[in-house]
This record gives C-alpha cells, sequence and structure tokens, in this order.
C-alpha cells in the first residue's frame, strides 16, 4: 500500500481546480444563439386554472415563445415518474398521482410552474414571465401534515376521496399487540420530522440544444449521473431513443440525492429547445430552489416500545405519516418503507416490529431522498425511543443500548425485516464514541458549566443504514499507449472526490501513478452503458468494486501481452505494482499498454488496445450497513434557550476506509447536514399552505458557529458482501447527529422534566419548554 | 433586475438635485439591502443615485465631545475604529456583529438607518447614545428619526450625512442573533450618558425604542438587580415562528440585565 494506494489520507485533486474558480459548472456553458426561459410559477397553493394568457407576454420584446402545459400536452409529453409500488395488507394499492411536465388545469403548490418564457435575453424573459396572465379559482388548502393525515382535509385528489395514499403496514397490528401486551415496561414517544430544504449551494440549472441533423438532444444541468435523467427524458418527454438524448452534469455544486432526480424543468427545457428550434437555458435562482427543489423528511412519528424485566425489548410499534407533498416524487412514498423504515430496530436485537406508513398529500412542494432517505428519520426515531427507555427502566442511557444491540457473535444477522446485516460491532462503537468524549467525566464538566450559570447535557444516538441503492453499475478504464488512464464512470462525484478516490483504486491495482490517472464523468456519451449514478451511499460499493474489476481484466489481459513480449507463458507472468514479472525478466504496465496500441506485438486475435469494463451486478436485496455512534454535548443557556455544542465524536464503521480525509469530510458534511435539522432548518407552510420559509432570511442554515470541533474516530469492520470491505460513508452523519444531538439537550433541561422538544431546537422552543415547565412545577 | 439609470454625484447637492429630478430615483449605499430587493423585483426604481463618489460622507472623526460618523462608513469601519472602540464601546460592538464581514465591509450607517429594518441593529446605537442624524437640509434627534416599521422621519428627497454620536461615560451592546438571517431577534443597547442611563431596543418592536421603566431603573441604581420584575408589554412586541412575544418580551430584560452586569 503506497502512499497514494487505498486506505491513505491522500489529499482531494479535484480542490485545486474547484477553489480557484476553475471548475465548470452549467452555469457556465452556453450553445450559441440560445434564448433564456423562465418559468411562470403559480402564487396560490391549490387553484383551478381557469385561463392561461399568454397575449401580452408573447408581444413582449425579445419573446421568442411561450408554452404553456396544454403545448406540451398536445405534443404527447407523459407525466413525470413514480418509481414506487406500495399496497396495504388487503392488497390494495396506493393512489398514484399523476404529474404532467407544466401544470394544466390545476395547480397543487405554491411554486408549481405552469408555463415558460423564452426570450432573448434572461430580463426579457423575465419581465415577459410577469404578463402571462393566468386566472385562477382558489380552492382550500391543505398546508401541515396532521391536518393532511386528518380525516376533516379537504382531498386534493378528489378521485381518491382521500389525502392518504394507501394504509401500508408490514404486518397485521394485532400480532404486535400480543407481544406488547407482554412487556412490564412500556414507553411511547411522538416526533415531528420536520421537513427541509436541501439546499445545495448550486441551484438547480439547464442548458439544452437539439441537433437538428443527429436528432440528438443534449442537455447540461447538475445531476447525480445522468443515467436515469436520460431515460426519462427520452421516453417521458421527447419519444426518442435514449442515445438520441445526451446528458451532461459537468461540476456540480451538491447533490444530496435531490439533484438525481427528472424534474419537470428539465423535461421543460429539453422540449422547448427541440420545439423552438433554439438551445435555451434556464437559470434557476435561490428562491426557486426553495419552491421546486424537493424537499426532505417531514415524517410524524407514534411509537410505542415494550421492554421486559431486564430491559431487553420485547415489541416495537411504529406509526409513521410521510408528507409527500401534492405529488407523489419519484421515491418519495417508497422512504419511510424501503429506505428508511424497514431498518427502524436499527442496531438493536428487536425480533416483534410492526410498522405502518400513511403517505398523505399536501399543498406543498412533493418530499423525495435527502441525505438519508428515511434513514435519519428511522434512526432518530430509535433512538429517542432508547432514550424514553432508559428513562422508564431506571436504566443509563448506554446501558439500556448496550442490553439491546445486536452483539458481532450474531453476525450475520437477519433482521425482522428480512435484511442481513453481515457485519457491525455496535457495542464496540458506543464505546469509542464514549471513551472519545471522556462520558465518564462528564458530571466533573457539568458542574463547571453551572458554575458558569449554565446547563450542560451529554448525549448518545446509535445508527445503521442500508446502503447501495441501485443493484448495477459499470466502470470502464482505458489505459493509452504512454501508459496513462482514464476511468470512464457513471458514478457521479459532486462533492464526493472521486477524481482522487479511483486515483488511488488504479494506483492500488494496477501501480499506476495517481497523477496519470484521469476521470471522465458526469456524461451519458462516455459513461458505461450500464451506470447508474451517485446516490444511496452507493459509488464506493458498485463503483470502486466495479473498477476493481475492471483493474483485475486490464491485469489479465495485459498478463497475455506481457507474456507474448517475454516470449513465455501467461501462466507464468505475475504482477505487482505496475510490472509484470516472468523469473528474471519483466516488463511494465506503461510497456504493456505501449505495446497494447501496436497489433504486431499481440498475441493471434487480440484486439488492440487496453480498455476493459465491468458490469457489477449484486442481489437487489443486499446492502451494506454503514453505522456508528455519537456522541454530543451542549451547554445550554437557560434564560435564552440557547444551545451551543461544545464537544462532538462521531464514530463510523464504514467498513475499508478508502480515504481517511475524504470520509472525514463525508463524516462533517453529514453532521452538520444533520444538526441543522436538529438545531436551525425548518421549513414553514402556514394555513393556506404559502411557504414562509422561502429564503434564508427565514430559514436557517447552520453555520460555523453552531459547531464545536468534530472529531471523526473509524471502528472499522470490514464489509463481507463486496471485494473492497467498503460500507457506504456519505449519508451517515446525517442519520446520526439528530439523535446524539437531542439525547444532549434533553439531558441538560432534565432538571426540568423536559423529555421532549421537536426539532429544530431553537433558542424560542427551548426557552419555552423550560417557561411550561417551570410554570407547571410552580401550579 | 430591472433596467435603471446609474448616477454617480460628485456633491450631496448633485445627489439631491438627481434625487428631486427623478420621481423613482433611489439613493444607493453599499446595497447590502437595495440590491437584493432589485434583484428580486420588489422594487424597480427608474434611477440609482450612488454616494460613493460623493466626498466628505464617510469616515470617523471626533469633534468636540461627539463623534462623527459619515453615511457612507462601512460597519467595519466602525468595528474595528481605535477611536469608536475607546469613546463607545457599545457601537463598535454593535457594528462588529452585524451581519457577516462581505456585508461589513459593503453596508453603512446611513444605508442601515434610512431603512430602518425592525431587525437591524443600528437603531438601537444610534437611539441608545441619544445620537443626532445629520442630513442635507436638517439635523434630526435619534429620538425623533424612527417612526415605524420601516418608516423614519426622512423626507422624501433627503439625504443622510452623518451620525453624530455624544460620547457617552460607558455603553455596551448586547445581541441575540436570528437563527436564520443573524439579524437581531432582539438587541439591547445600554449607555450611562451625560443626561442618564439610556437603554435602547430593537428587533422587539415594530421599530427600536427606549424602555423608559429601565433607563429610570438604572438611573437610581445602576445594578441588573434593579431590573428584577421590569419587562416590557410583550402585547406591543413582535411575535412570529422564531420568536414569540412573550419570548422577546424576556429576552429584552435578559440581555439589559447583561448588557449591566458586563459593566
Ligand atoms: C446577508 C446580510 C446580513 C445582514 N445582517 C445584518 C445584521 O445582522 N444586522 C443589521 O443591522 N443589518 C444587517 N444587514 C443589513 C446591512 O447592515 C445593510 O448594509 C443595511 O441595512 C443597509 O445599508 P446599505 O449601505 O447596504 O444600504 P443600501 O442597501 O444601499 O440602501 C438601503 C436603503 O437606504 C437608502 N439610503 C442609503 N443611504 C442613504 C442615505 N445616505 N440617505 C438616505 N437614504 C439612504 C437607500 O435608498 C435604500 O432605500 C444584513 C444584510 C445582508 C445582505
Amino acid at each position: 500500500m503506497g502512499q497514494f494506494g487505498i486506505g491513505q489520507p491522500v489529499r482531494r485533486k479535484e480542490d485545486v481546480r474547484l477553489l480557484t474558480g476553475k471548475g465548470l459548472y452549467t452555469d457556465d456553458v452556453n450553445f450559441d444563439g440560445q434564448v433564456f426561459g423562465v418559468f411562470v410559477r403559480s402564487p396560490q397553493a391549490h387553484a383551478n386554472i381557469l385561463s392561461i394568457d399568454i397575449e401580452a407576454a408573447l408581444a413582449a420584446q425579445g419573446v421568442v415563445a411561450v408554452y404553456t402545459g396544454a403545448d406540451l400536452v398536445a405534443d404527447g409529453v407523459g407525466t413525470l415518474i413514480t418509481d414506487v409500488e406500495m399496497e396495504d395488507l388487503s392488497g390494495k394499492k396506493m393512489f398514484r398521482t399523476k404529474r404532467t411536465f407544466l401544470a394544466t388545469d390545476r395547480v397543487r403548490f405554491v411554486g408549481e410552474p405552469l408555463a415558460i418564457v423564452l426570450a432573448e435575453t434572461l430580463g426579457q424573459a423575465r419581465e415577459a414571465a410577469e404578463l402571462v396572465m393566468v386566472d385562477y379559482e382558489g380552492l382550500p388548502a391543505v398546508g401541515s401534515t396532521a391536518f393532511a393525515a386528518s380525516p376533516d382535509s379537504p382531498p386534493i385528489w378528489e378521485e381518491h376521496g382521500s389525502n392518504v395514499g394507501v394504509h401500508w403496514e408490514n404486518r397485521p397490528v394485532a400480532e404486535i399487540d400480543a407481544h406488547m401486551a407482554k412487556a412490564k415496561t412500556r414507553v411511547t414517544v411522538d416526533i415531528v420530522n420536520n421537513r427541509l430544504v436541501p439546499n445545495p449551494m448550486e441551484p438547480r440549472c439547464a442548458v439544452a440544444k437539439f441537433d437538428e441533423e443527429s436528432g440528438v438532444l443534449t442537455i447540461y444541468a447538475p445531476t447525480q449521473g445522468g443515467r436515469r435523467i436520460q431515460g426519462g427524458l427520452a421516453k417521458t418527454v421527447l419519444n426518442l431513443p435514449p442515445n438520441k438524448v445526451r446528458v451532461i452534469s459537468p461540476d456540480t455544486g451538491g447533490g444530496f440525492g435531490i439533484r438525481g432526480k427528472l424534474y419537470p424543468e428539465l423535461g421543460v427545457i429539453s422540449w422547448a429547445a427541440r420545439k423552438s428550434g433554439r438551445p435555451v437555458k434556464w437559470r434557476g435562482d435561490r428562491s426557486e430552489t426553495f419552491v421546486s427543489d424537493y424537499h426532505g423528511r417531514d415524517q410524524i412519528n407514534h411509537a410505542e416500545m415494550g421492554l421486559d424485566e431486564n430491559g431487553r425489548v420485547v415489541a416495537l410499534k411504529v406509526h409513521t405519516i410521510l408528507n409527500c407533498g401534492a405529488y407523489m416524487a419519484e421515491n418519495g412514498p417508497r422512504l419511510p418503507v424501503s429506505g428508511g423504515g424497514r431498518i427502524i430496530p436499527g442496531v438493536y436485537d428487536i425480533v416483534n416490529f410492526y410498522f405502518s406508513v400513511k403517505p398523505v398529500f399536501s399543498n406543498t412542494v412533493p418530499t423525495d431522498t435527502y441525505r438519508g432517505a428515511g434513514r435519519p428519520e428511522a434512526n432518530f426515531l430509535m433512538e429517542r425511543l432508547m432514550d424514553a427507555a432508559a428513562e422508564a427502566t431506571g436504566l443509563a442511557r448506554d446501558e439500556v443500548r448496550r442490553r439491546n444491540v445486536i452483539r458481532p457473535d450474531q453476525m450475520p444477522y437477519r433482521t425482522q425485516m428480512g435484511l442481513l446485516i453481515d457485519s457491525g460491532d455496535f457495542d464496540g462503537n458506543m464505546k469509542m464514541a464514549m471513551e472519545g468524549a471522556d462520558w465518564e467525566n462528564f458530571p466533573k464538566r457539568r458542574a463547571q458549566s453551572e458554575k458558569n450559570g449554565k446547563l450542560r447535557g451529554i448525549g448518545i444516538g446509535n445508527f445503521v443504514e442500508a446502503a447501495g441503492g441501485r443493484p448495477t453499475e459499470e466502470m470502464r478504464i482505458r489505459i493509452a499507449a504512454d501508459g496513462k488512464a482514464t476511468v470512464f464512470a457513471g458514478t457521479h462525484s459532486h462533492g464526493q472526490g472521486h477524481e482522487t478516490v479511483w486515483a488511488q483504486l488504479l494506483n492500488e491495482f494496477l501501480g499506476i501513478p495517481f497523477d496519470d490517472v484521469s476521470l471522465v464523468q458526469g456524461d451519458t456519451a462516455t459513461a458505461p452503458k450500464n451506470s447508474a449514478g451517485t446516490f444511496g451511499s452507493r459509488s464506493s460499493w458498485m463503483g470502486g468494486v466495479g473498477l476493481q474489476r475492471s483493474a483485475k481484466r486490464i491485469v489479465e489481459k495485459g498478463t497475455k501481452i506481457a507474456a507474448n513480449l517475454m516470449q513465455t507463458e501467461p501462466e507464468g507472468v505475475s504482477f505487482a505494482g505496475g510490472v509484470f514479472t516472468a523469473g528474471t525478466s519483466s516488463v511494465t504496465l506503461v510497456e504493456v499498454a505501449k505495446a497494447a496500441h501496436e497489433p504486431k506485438n499481440l498475441p493471434e486475435g487480440m484486439e488492440a488496445g487496453l480498455d476493459e469494463s465491468y458490469f457489477l451486478e449484486r442481489d437487489p436485496e443486499e446492502f451494506n450497513f454503514p453505522n456508528g455512534c455519537h456522541v454530543c454535548e451542549v451547554e445550554i443557556d437557560a434564560d435564552l434557550g440557547h444551545v451551543q455544542i461544545v464537544n462532538y465524536v462521531a464514530v463510523d464503521d464504514c467498513g475499508f476506509v478508502l480515504n481517511p480525509v475524504i470520509v472525514h469530510g463525508q463524516v462533517y458534511g453529514g453532521v452538520a447536514q444533520g444538526i441543522g435539522q436538529a438545531l436551525t432548518e425548518n421549513t414553514v407552510y402556514d394555513e393556506d399552505a404559502q411557504l414562509v420559509t422561502g429564503s434564508f432570511m427565514d430559514y436557517g442554515m447552520p453555520r460555523a458557529q453552531h459547531f464545536s470541533m468534530i472529531e471523526a474516530l473509524f471502528n472499522q469492520v470490514l464489509c463481507k458482501t463486496n471485494d473492497l470491505g467498503v460500507k457506504g460513508a456519505g449519508e451517515a452523519g446525517a442519520c446520526g447527529a439528530p439523535s446524539a444531538f437531542v439525547s444532549s439537550v434533553m439531558d441538560a433541561l432534565k432538571p426540568y422534566g423536559i423529555t421532549h422538544i421537536d426539532m429544530p431546537l431553537t433558542p424560542d422552543r427551548v426557552w419555552r419548554a423550560i417557561a411550561e415547565a417551570k410554570a407547571a412545577t410552580a401550579a | 433586475m430591472q433596467d435603471f439609470n446609474y448616477h454617480a454625484p460628485a456633491s450631496v447637492a448633485d445627489a439631491a438635485k438627481l434625487l428631486a429630478a427623478h420621481e423613482d430615483a433611489k439613493l444607493l449605499a453599499g446595497g447590502m439591502t437595495l440590491l437584493p430587493t432589485l434583484k428580486q423585483r420588489l422594487a424597480a426604481p427608474s434611477d440609482l443615485i450612488d454616494l460613493s463618489s460623493v466626498p466628505n460622507i464617510k469616515g470617523i472623526c471626533r469633534e468636540g465631545d461627539e463623534i462623527v460618523i459619515g453615511a457612507m462608513t462601512p460597519h467595519a469601519d466602525v468595528a474595528e475604529s481605535a477611536l469608536v472602540r475607546e469613546t463607545i464601546p457599545g457601537l463598535a460592538m454593535l457594528a462588529g456583529q452585524i451581519g457577516d464581514p462581505a456585508v461589513r465591509h459593503r453596508g453603512t450607517i446611513g444605508g442601515s438607518i434610512a431603512n430602518a429594518d425592525p431587525a437591524a441593529d443600528y437603531p438601537a446605537g444610534v437611539l441608545g447614545h441619544g445620537a443626532t442624524i445629520v442630513t442635507n437640509t436638517r439635523k434630526i434627534a435619534a429620538d425623533d428619526f424612527f417612526l415605524g416599521l420601516f418608516e423614519t422621519a426622512l423626507e422624501p428627497g433627503e439625504i443622510i450625512l452623518g451620525v453624530r454620536f455624544p460620547i457617552p461615560v460607558w455603553s455596551h451592546y448586547q445581541k441575540l442573533r436570528h437563527p436564520a438571517s443573524g439579524y437581531a431577534v432582539v438587541g439591547v443597547l445600554v449607555a450611562q450618558t451625560a443626561g442618564g442611563v439610556r437603554v435602547a431596543v430593537t428587533g422587539a418592536g415594530p421599530n427600536a425604542f427606549r424602555a423608559s421603566a429601565m433607563e429610570e431603573a438604572l438611573t437610581a441604581d445602576f445594578s441588573a438587580k434593579s431590573l428584577d420584575g421590569l419587562t416590557i408589554d410583550a402585547e406591543t412586541l413582535n411575535n412570529d415562528m422564531h420568536a414569540s412575544a412573550a419570548y422577546r418580551a424576556h429576552v429584552v430584560t435578559v440581555l439589559a440585565k447583561r448588557a449591566v452586569a458586563a459593566r
């Protein structure tokens, strides 16, 4: 393992380019003759569209075209995809919403696009968009999740007659009630898992052109790998074969799950480029991020857990309401079920598990995958239950957890939902995190804080995920005659550092110098045919192993060429560190690469070049299980309700760590987003379903001041189900942070008897909880 | 942003003329508030009159018992000024807590008080120190300046040239930052001046105001204890999703006490 091999803290090679302004983002791309598109969006949360008058807009200066939903429908454009199927125990299927790319007869949330104006300049397009006159007939709107789930809310989809899409259950509830009845102690928790606006640094953007001659539609847009978007555009929007649609995602300023989707805007821009005969550019702004990027989280959970006299969990029962928004997005309703729900029992050995999910409709932006995608919600719920169990049984918070964690000797462990957890050291994670945070001496630090007039608390949160996403991926390595290698990938790095890690893999397995490896990604024209993309913490596994096996094929072919060069048999040739050896003679991979491009040097019948791919396919029900334990310590200024993190330790088991610097970065970012959810971020719709938190003036992003140093530690347990031993790392932080943080705040507030405050724990909420607790004791 | 005509007058008189000549004209200072408004198309002035080339309205100096701060002085200059730190510590403290470094290097004192955002910090500084706002036509006492939500005593066409701060005996600023915007959920400035103690509150109400009961209590006995039981009537305060009126009322007292305790 050299300095640039796997496992080494190699600095990110992409950083210099990105930090010195040399990145290429979609907005940097312009096509000759392009026009600018501006969307007309609904200011109404719920209304019938009586008419759309585009005359004035069409007549405005510089306007090239104005299109409405009717134009798309007339052209045969279909509806957006919901890639989910769910049914209740009786077999009744969920209600499927239909969303056209531009609203036609009804709008269902503020910000829903219903027309696009194309003009020569962005300014002209904006001016003209204001001239599109829409006559709305307002309808009663549903703004909150709880109201959406209640039978009193007016159905947004009349044909369904209810805002509940389906009532999914994993088993009959009576089964669990029987187990629950046997419990000695029962605890319940009620949680509002707050809706988040993911807010990548780069707002959405797209520029598309249609080439009449070749019949190819090319679109640049920030995505997490264009393959799925290519398919969707080809099939539902353009009615073209996929190879006539090219999706290019150059540098992309953050993905977090929500950049992986076929959004209506992408369809409309592509279609409009073909229809108008002019390349079209759309530059979404931050306000559009708030009202048109899919939102995350937004669940209400009610859960009950029963424990026996030894503090062992005997039954777990969970009811989840998921706010899908006005339409079911691509994965939306799946998140609380196969995304997160089935791992609710977490790192614990809980055999009797029931959960039910109601996806509900409201007049809000659709929700979909956001960093963790159901798993942060699941882990948060489980850990709140564990804290409640500690309180009810009198056991320490770590002790009740310790009594229930799945032990290494139970591995591989088949969960009640059928998942096979291959490995993990959950008790060890806790030990490492508690030691790292000096848990033992916490009382001393608390006493010190008390002297300074502050409350202090410490909290713990375990988590486990199921990572891996789509079960297929293909990677390709091409080695040029000069020995330099290019990786062609459909995985997409938008913060994950693949340029670095893929080069480390080639350095490790082929001995190619780190700087001689380059990455070509983000282009469906160059990505391997069966590639998928980067989401669900999958790239290290699906991309990494795919690359490792491609490298193996390079070695196999190289061995034959080397044998030919050394005039020996391939069986006698070995490969290590970039050198093929047979007895006393040897040739380097560089020499072999050169030879590979000169047909005269090749064995009979061998194709020239050194270019290999590997199509990796795994069992779709097989995942890896990143896990860990976070410990958070806070100080609270009770007079202001202000919470400050003073210490944070994150222990992660993401299997084999390919590059600790990069995984640390993933942990920090994930923790920051997890703390964002728990401390500052909240998406608020009012009773009329108007978005109140539509800008950074009202939507609180986490800032450096909210954090202490984060100590990221690894408890590496190699994954047994893939060659590299890797587990996902991208979403872990966001899974562990909310529970550790809230646990620490509740610990600090224990003297007041406070056991629960819904996230985010803003000063106002914390102060109010304290004031109410004080008033209650005084009364 | 809609198109506008840009002017960069070289004197206050020219600026005033331009302002009078164009009905929909607006003064441009640091642009930190005005430009976002234009970008979001919430305002569409026909003309922008940039004050950055106007001489003598930027900078900090002492004139007798007053510190004079030019309208175009950015927050960072006030925060870092040795003179201000030494003579009006509460004001330097306040300016240093506005927004982020970029905002502090662009945003100006004149722009801030002309805008009179209910959550802005400067209004508490101006009011708490009993400053005088100097315009191209007159002088306005801080007590007469902030009239309501984004509403000041400025007449159309009036240009702030600077603010004159009488040097206090001592002053201190306490702020609870808004979780999203970083503005003041509540900001309290306490100053001991020749004429008694002044307590100015921003963020809590529709505009900055003085807490007179607190001022009286502190003038009688300058100790945190003397504020016990003194709270602002929550009925008059802002109530929003980030902070209830009751919370704001509570925080005013907490911050006032902390300011006093810092003495
Ligand atoms: C991200 C961000 C965070 C911020 N955080 C804070 C904060 O924490 N606390 C805080 O107090 N403020 C905050 N601000 C506001 C900042 O202080 C602004 O600079 C200030 O409100 C306006 O000053 P300006 O010089 O930018 O004025 P401009 O935006 O240029 O002008 C504002 C208004 O004042 C008028 N005007 C400007 N100069 C004069 C003059 N000399 N005479 C008459 N009228 C004039 C303009 O016509 C305009 O209507 C923040 C701003 C941003 C963008």
